[in-house]
C-alpha cells in the first residue's frame, strides 16, 4: 500500500484526477442504458450491476478493459481519462445483444 | 457457433502458446512431461474453482478482487518465467549434450520441473476459467441454440490447442544452435507481455497511474480482435491502445531478465554449475 501511495504521489496529475460515479445495469443480456455520457479528461468509476443470472464478460477494446461479473453480481471498473469521442462496448458472453456505446464529452 | 469458436478459441490460444513453447523449452530436462501434464490438470482444476468462485473474488477488495487476482498471477507467471529462462541460460547446453543419458541434473531438474508445473498451471488457471464461465452461460441460458454453440466452443478449443501444439511442433524442427536462443526468447517476451498485462490489471484496479492512455493507438492498422493482433497479444502482449505504465512494466521485465540471463551465462556461473 505505502509503494502505491508513493507511485501516486509521484504522478500528481493522476492523482488530482476526481472520480465520477456511474452505474451501468445488466439485464435480459442487455445495457441499460445503452448509451452513457461521460466527461472527458476525467479518471470514471463505473458501477456493473449484473441482473441476469449468468455471468458476463464486459468487454471493450476501445476503452482496452475487461471484466467478468458474475450472475446477479456487481464489479467495479476504472475507465479513462479519455479524450472525447464515442467508445463501444460489449458483452462478451452474449455479443448478439449486449452492445452499448460511451459517449465522453 | 462461429462467435462461440471465435471466443474460446481467444481465451485457450495464450494458454495453449505458453504450455507449447514451455514444453518445447523444457522437452530436455527429465521427467518433464509428467510435470507438464500434471500442470495442465491442477490448472484446468484451479480454473473450474475460480469459475465457481467468480462472485466470491469479484466482491473481494470492494469490486477489484479480479484485477488484484489477476494482476498477482501473472506477477507469479513473470517470476516463473524469468526464473526458467535464467536456469536455462545455464543449464541449457549441458542438457542439450547429455539428452540421451538420464541423470542429468536430477536435483536441479526436478526444481526446474515444479516451475514448468508452475508456469503450465498458471497459464491454463488464467485462460481457463473465463472459457469455464462462458460456457456455463451458454449451459445454463434457457434460449435454443446450446448444441451449435458447443459445438463452436470445442471447435475453437480444439483449433486453440492445435496453435500450441503447432509452435511447439515448429520449435522442435530447429536446429540445436539456434533452438535456445529461439525459446529463450519467446519465454522473455512471454514474461515480458505478462508484466505489461498485469499493469493493466492494477490501472483498471486504479491501484496504478496509467502514466499515459492511451500512449499510441494501433487499433486500425493491426486491431486485437483480428488473428494476427490475437497472437501477438498472447506471444509479446500486444496492446492496440497501451498506457505508458505498460510499456514501463515491459521495459523493465525485460531488462532484468536479460541481465539475469547473462549473469547465468557468464563463464564464473557456468563453471560453478559443472
Amino acid at each position: 500500500m505505502k509503494n502505491i501511495l508513493l507511485i501516486t504521489l509521484l504522478f500528481p496529475f493522476a492523482a488530482l484526477a476526481v472520480d465520477a460515479d456511474y452505474t451501468l445495469m445488466i439485464k435480459d443480456h442487455r445495457f441499460s442504458p445503452s448509451e452513457l455520457t461521460v466527461p472527458s479528461g476525467k479518471k470514471i468509476k463505473l458501477l456493473i450491476v449484473n441482473q441476469d443470472s449468468t455471468p458476463e464478460e464486459f468487454d471493450s477494446h476501445a476503452l482496452n478493459r475487461e471484466k467478468v461479473i458474475a450472475g446477479n453480481g456487481s464489479a467495479i471498473l476504472y475507465i479513462g481519462p479519455l479524450n472525447s469521442g464515442s467508445y463501444k462496448f460489449g458483452g462478451e458472453f452474449h455479443e448478439a445483444t449486449a452492445q452499448g456505446t460511451l459517449i465522453v464529452r | 457457433m462461429f462467435g462461440t469458436a471465435i471466443i474460446v478459441f481467444r481465451e485457450v490460444l495464450e494458454a495453449s502458446l505458453i504450455v507449447g513453447i514451455i514444453a518445447a523449452a523444457t522437452r530436455n530436462v527429465p521427467g518433464s512431461r509428467r510435470w507438464l501434464v500434471a500442470g495442465l490438470l491442477s490448472g484446468l482444476f484451479g480454473a473450474g474453482m475460480i469459475a465457481v468462485f467468480t462472485e466470491f473474488i469479484g466482491e473481494l477488495a470492494s469490486g477489484l478482487g479480479q484485477e488484484i487476482l489477476n494482476a498477482s498471477v501473472l506477477g507469479i507467471a513473470v517470476l516463473m518465467l524469468g526464473w526458467h529462462n535464467i536456469w536455462m541460460s545455464s543449464h541449457g547446453a549441458a542438457l542439450a549434450a547429455n539428452a540421451r543419458s538420464v541423470g542429468v541434473e536430477i536435483r536441479d531438474g526436478r526444481r526446474a520441473c515444479s516451475v514448468l508445473f508452475m508456469i503450465v498451471g498458471i497459464a491454463v488457471l488464467r485462460e481457463g476459467s473465463e472459457t469455464v464461465l462462458f460456457l456455463y452461460g451458454i449451459a445454463a441460458s434457457e434460449s435454443g441454440g446450446q448444441a451449435s454453440m458447443m459445438l463452436g466452443g470445442l471447435i475453437g478449443m480444439s483449433t486453440g490447442a492445435a496453435t500450441g501444439y503447432l509452435i511447439y511442433a515448429g520449435l522442435l524442427r530447429v536446429s540445436l544452435r539456434w533452438f535456445f536462443v529461439a525459446t529463450s526468447t519467446l519465454v522473455l517476451m512471454l514474461a515480458a507481455g505478462m508484466a505489461s498485462q498485469a499493469a493493466h490489471f492494477l490501472i483498471q484496479a486504479d491501484l496504478l497511474p496509467g502514466l499515459a492512455t492511451p500512449l499510441w493507438d494501433s487499433s486500425a492498422a493491426l486491431p486485437q480482435n483480428g488473428l494476427p493482433g490475437m497472437l501477438l497479444h498472447s506471444l509479446i502482449g500486444y496492446d492496440a491502445r497501451p498506457a505508458g505504465m505498460q510499456l514501463v512494466f515491459f521495459g523493465a521485465a525485460l531488462l532484468v531478465i536479460t541481465l539475469g540471463m547473462k549473469w547465468a551465462a557468464s563463464p564464473q556461473q557456468v563453471a560453478k554449475q559443472s
